[in-house]
């Protein structure tokens, strides 16, 4: 028999049903919530947030290409670069609370040595010029100790993030220092400029020399690099990448003999002083230098308060100027051979006109004379070169005024103008002219009018005019060389990481002079005589040159300083290569410290064309 | 359908052995019940055992091993209570309602701080919420203070009564931390509601919560007194204003949700780089669903909800099936207790809830949690153990 189950029946209170439901059709409401929020999310708006999800794993990073190398003639490195480690902060784990910051920031100073307000500071100005997120640049070029020591404790400097970048190295430290320039960090101003669009907060940029003129050339194509990051910004792995381009290298038309023998003579002297070597055919320079001078490599770094006074101090003489092409100095007798040409030009002297030097004169009753008054008797153009007669350019500057010839001659040789050379911060000395004299003491700016005076002290580069190295390399380049005012440049050629040519230079003439023929040959060859004849004011240094020169010597009266030494010379004569124009402040007699320092110049020069040389440094 | 399965019970009653499934009680259990129950806990060890390396570097099997480890001791836990008959914690409550206050209050004194708050005590193998399992305890205690106190004082009283008895441990809770009392709020309504109340007291508590919420969230700290906690106000504030704090609670739900989106169809297996490069938050623990969306789609994430669904509808059927009405406050407590979590954390996953830190029943890593719901499903298991056996009489047992 089967018995049959107990079958109790749930006994359910009243209302319990309906209780039930409810709970149950709650449930049902939030689980359909859940499944239709879901439903949209991922299968509706999916593709959107995938989108979203992709974006937010990848940082974009530059790769800053390289900056191209600056070399010499021969190819020797001037500039080119070395790795450097950056210290950078990341903005995100800088902490916001102002107290914490702070501490942080003490605790970095602390690391490298600096005080609090350096940090602060190089935080705001960071802030300032660099998009919101990007890592903020605390030091550019950091010891290694430092590296390491940060590296070491990164859980207790999280913010800071360590970054390879390139700096400028200089092999020679201090050679062509003026001529390079200096590299330098974009700053906000810079960015602001059209042709720097391209740039980013933490890129450099050329601000001195040729680095700032063939910045274009030689600053190269950023890269990037996609990386993969987590949630912390830490790398997991790279996705594509552009890969930088080197900035191309460029060859200059430095000479690397004639650039250390000029360094090293106008050291040598002690006093600020420059000087220029130029080819006179198509404007190369073969060197250039500025004393005193700097070590370029201190831009890797931010300065500190030692190196910016020993920059920009008021006892410095201004190493960062580039004397060679913005000193701005009265010439004195260098200036004669354009005066002549402007005689001769108007015909108030001929070659051979015949004046007689007592040693001073008296010209609308003022008496100038010649240097220690010392007479040189009848004199031609020639001899007046050659001893370098004032009173023989004083009576003409006097002929030459109310002509306008004088100022003529000077304008076509390039007074008053800048040259176009292609370095920046270039002077263009001043030219005075009836008219400029006139304005100045219409608008009372000076107590006189102009008078025939001032057309004789221009006769002989003094009063108020003033021209730099650079630009009497240039005059006389165009006695030397028949005309031509040519358009000194320092670059030869760029080429690229290969060593292929991308571009060479094209030498530009800027105009052509007429000089006459007969009236060079006089000039020339007073000049001539001035270098290497027995009378001549800078024999002492050149008369045993084995190369025949022609060369001037110059000294300019630039109170309340002493007076500025020049000596221009061209050689080999009568057919030139070069000129080179050397000036020293305060140097004096230009023969005393201005011609020795050309001779070495000199000497470097035709040494190194194996025109045997020797015994050509009697300086006496 | 029971009705159908009667012959073969009532012929099994006449087989002289009795097999291990009977002695262990494993037979008369759900098997819907436990087969949602395990289903989830291995989603959840099969999605820390893909992702363990991205958490934790170096021992990836850290997490799904001890994941592992808490599921077969709450598997354990789960038969052994359900061998027991669940009508014993009515007899019970006084002790077990003593025990729940007790617990939380030990947290005051021996509390170990994680994450801003405090709710864990820390034993000799691992730390211990006593909160989590308090959910259970509440539910076994105030259905049988509501069982208890019945046919005793006006209806009126009864409410307040059972009111004040959820909201003690509630309220000490709350100060530990809000997921969890909200959980204990949500048992105490379902378990109210369940018990009959009626719909006119609702309406009057819900004016009193209301009231409570605004003095609690805009009077007090107008007045200068701070109730939530500084973590809890950026949680609050920020799904208000999620875009307000970048980096903040409003960032990384945001990440959650862009990660669940990006997740579309079929999920994006290991390229899902949300999770995988931690823009995610707590991708092992309250926001492990953004990662099964993400990583499986929206295939892997409606199989993780419909085993929630399944379990719900489980625990509710159980309501109606109960042999006593004990039988029903408990499930109706039990169910609304995992359908309130699954909701809310869900609900934060996908972006419609805010931060709140409570975990996802089974799925979420952690011992407490993970043993406290087995527990809980063990008390189900009972529920539907007793009502076999009273379908097949006394002596079968």
């Amino acid at each position: 028999m089967r018995i049959e189950p107990v079958f109790t029946k749930p006994k359910y209170r009243k209302g319990t049903a309906l209780r039930v439901a409810v709970i149950g059709g709650l449930g049902i409401v939030l689980f359909a919530a859940l499944f239709l929020r879901l439903w949209s999310l991922q299968v509706v708006t999916g593709s959107e947030y995938l989108a979203e999800a992709k974006d937010n794993q990848t940082r974009e990073v530059t790769v800053r290409a390289p900056r191209g190398s600056i070399l010499d003639r021969d190819g020797n490195i001037l500039v080119d670069n070395r790795t450097s480690m950056a210290l950078e902060l990341d903005p995100l784990l800088i902490p916001t609370d102002p107290i914490e910051r702070r501490s942080r920031f003490t605790a970095l100073a602390e690391v490298l040595s600096r005080d609090l307000s350096w940090v602060q500071n190089r935080y705001q100005e960071e802030l300032k010029t660099n998009p919101p997120g990007s890592p903020i640049t605390l030091l550019r070029d950091a010891d290694d100790d430092i590296v390491y020591y940060l590296q070491e404790k990164q859980s207790s400097y999280p913010e800071v993030l360590v970054n390879r970048v390139f700096v400028r190295r200089y092999p020679d430290s201090y050679r062509a220092a003026h001529l390079l320039g200096s590299v330098g960090e974009v700053s906000a101003e810079d960015l602001e400029e059209a042709e720097n669009r391209n740039l980013k907060a933490g890129d450099s940029l050329g601000k001195a020399g040729i680095e700032q003129t063939y910045d274009r050339i030689l600053r190269g194509e950023n890269g990037l690099t996609r990386i993969q990051v987590d949630s912390l910004g830490r790398v997991t792995g790279q996705l594509q990448s552009k890969v930088p381009e080197p900035g191309d290298s460029l060859r200059l038309t430095i000479d690397p003999e004639v650039q250390a023998a000029g360094e090293a003579a106008l050291s040598s002297i002690g006093l600020p002083g420059a000087f220029v070597t130029m080819d006179v055919t198509n404007g190369e320079i073969l060197g250039m230098a500025s004393n005193p001078t700097f070590d370029p490599s201190i831009f890797t770094k931010p300065l500190s308060q030692e190196e910016v006074d020993g920059l920009w101090g008021e006892d410095q003489n201004a190493p960062m100027f580039n004397r060679a092409i913005g000193g701005a100095y009265p010439v004195g007798s260098v200036y004669k051979p354009i005066t002549a040409i402007a005689g001769l030009d108007a015909g108030a002297i001929t070659p051979s006109t015949v004046i007689q030097d007592n040693g001073l004169i008296k010209i609308s009753d003022q008496v100038f004379t010649n240097a220690g008054r010392e007479p040189h008797g009848p004199v031609d153009l020639r001899r007046a070169m050659e001893v370098s007669s004032d009173v023989y350019f004083y009576l003409l500057g006097a002929d030459l005024n109310g002509t306008g010839k004088l100022q003529y001659w000077s304008r076509q040789f390039g007074i008053g103008e800048t040259t176009g050379i292609d370095l920046p911060g270039e002077s263009g000395g001043l030219l005075p002219t009836p008219s400029w004299r006139n304005d100045l003491f219409a608008r009372g700016e000076t107590d006189r009018p102009w008078a025939v005076g001032d057309n004789v002290q221009l006769a002989i580069g003094q009063g108020d005019m003033q021209a730099d190295p650079l630009q009497m390399a240039v005059a006389y380049a165009a006695l030397g060389n028949g005309g031509s005012i040519v358009k000194p440049h320092t670059v030869l050629r760029s080429e690229d990481a290969a060593g292929r040519v991308v571009a060479e230079y094209q030498p530009v003439i800027n105009r052509t002079i007429e000089i006459n023929p007969v009236a060079r040959e006089a000039i020339m060859g007073g000049l001539h005589d001035a270098a290497q004849a027995p009378d001549g004011t800078s024999y002492g240094v050149f008369g045993g040159f084995p190369i025949r020169v022609a060369g001037k010597t110059g000294t300019a009266e630039r109170p309340p300083n002493g007076d500025q030494a020049w000596y221009v010379i061209l050689a080999p004569y009568p057919s030139p290569e070069i000129v080179t124009a050397v000036t020293v402040e305060q140097g004096g007699f230009g023969a005393d410290t201005a011609a020795p320092i050309a001779l070495q110049v000199l000497s470097a020069y035709f040494n190194r064309e194996a025109r045997a040389v020797s015994g050509g440094g009697n300086a006496e | 359908m029971e009705s159908s399965r009667m012959p073969r019970h009532g012929s099994r009653r006449y087989l002289p052995k009795v097999g291990l499934l009977e002695r262990v009680g494993l037979r008369d259990m759900d098997g819907w019940l436990t087969f949602s129950a395990l289903g989830l806990l291995v989603c959840s060890i099969y999605t820390l055992a893909q992702t363990g390396a991205e958490v934790v570097a170096g021992t990836p099997e850290y997490f799904p091993q001890r994941q592992a480890v808490y599921g077969l001791v709450g598997i354990v836990a789960m038969i052994a209570i359900a061998r027991i008959d669940y009508s014993r914690f009515r007899e019970l409550r006084v002790g077990i309602y003593t025990f729940l206050c007790a617990s939380i209050l030990i947290i005051f004194v021996f509390g170990v701080t994680s994450r801003g708050s405090t709710q864990s005590l820390s034993l000799p193998f691992f730390t211990f919420q006593p909160a989590e399992m308090g959910k259970l305890l509440l539910v076994l205690s105030l259905a049988g203070f509501v069982i208890d106190g019945a046919r005793r004082g006006l209806e009126s009283q009864r409410t307040l009564r059972y009111l004040a008895i959820g909201l003690v441990p509630t309220g000490m809770v709350l100060l530990q931390d809000l997921g969890t009392s909200l959980v204990y709020g949500a048992i105490t309504i379902a378990i109210m509601v369940a018990a009959g109340v009626r719909w006119s007291h609702f309406a009057v508590i819900g004016a009193g919560l209301i009231t409570f919420i605004a003095v609690v969230l805009v009077a007090m700290p107008m007045a200068g007194v701070p109730v939530l906690k500084e973590y809890q106000q950026d949680r609050l504030t920020s799904f208000l204003s999620p875009t307000s704090d970048i980096g903040g609670a409003g960032y990384q739900q945001n990440q959650a949700k862009v990660a669940a989106g990006s997740g579309g169809t079929t999920g994006r297996g290991n390229q899902a780089t949300q999770s995988r490069l931690g823009f995610v938050p707590e991708r092992h623990t309250d926001f492990i669903f953004a990662v099964v969306a993400e990583r499986y789609g929206f295939v892997g994430a409606a199989l993780v909800l419909s085993l929630f669904a399944l379990l719900f509808w489980r625990a509710l059927r159980l309501m109606t099936l109960s042999k006593n009405f004990y039988g029903t406050l408990v499930a109706a407590g039990i169910a609304s207790a995992i359908m309130f979590q699954v909701f809310v954390n869900v609900g934060m996953n996908l972006g419609i809830m805010p931060i709140t830190g409570i975990p996802l029943p089974l799925m979420s890593y952690g011992g407490s949690a993970v043993i406290a719901t087995f527990l809980m499903i063990g008390v189900l298991q009972s529920i539907h153990i007793q009502t076999r056996a009273g379908q097949r009489g006394p002596w079968s047992q």
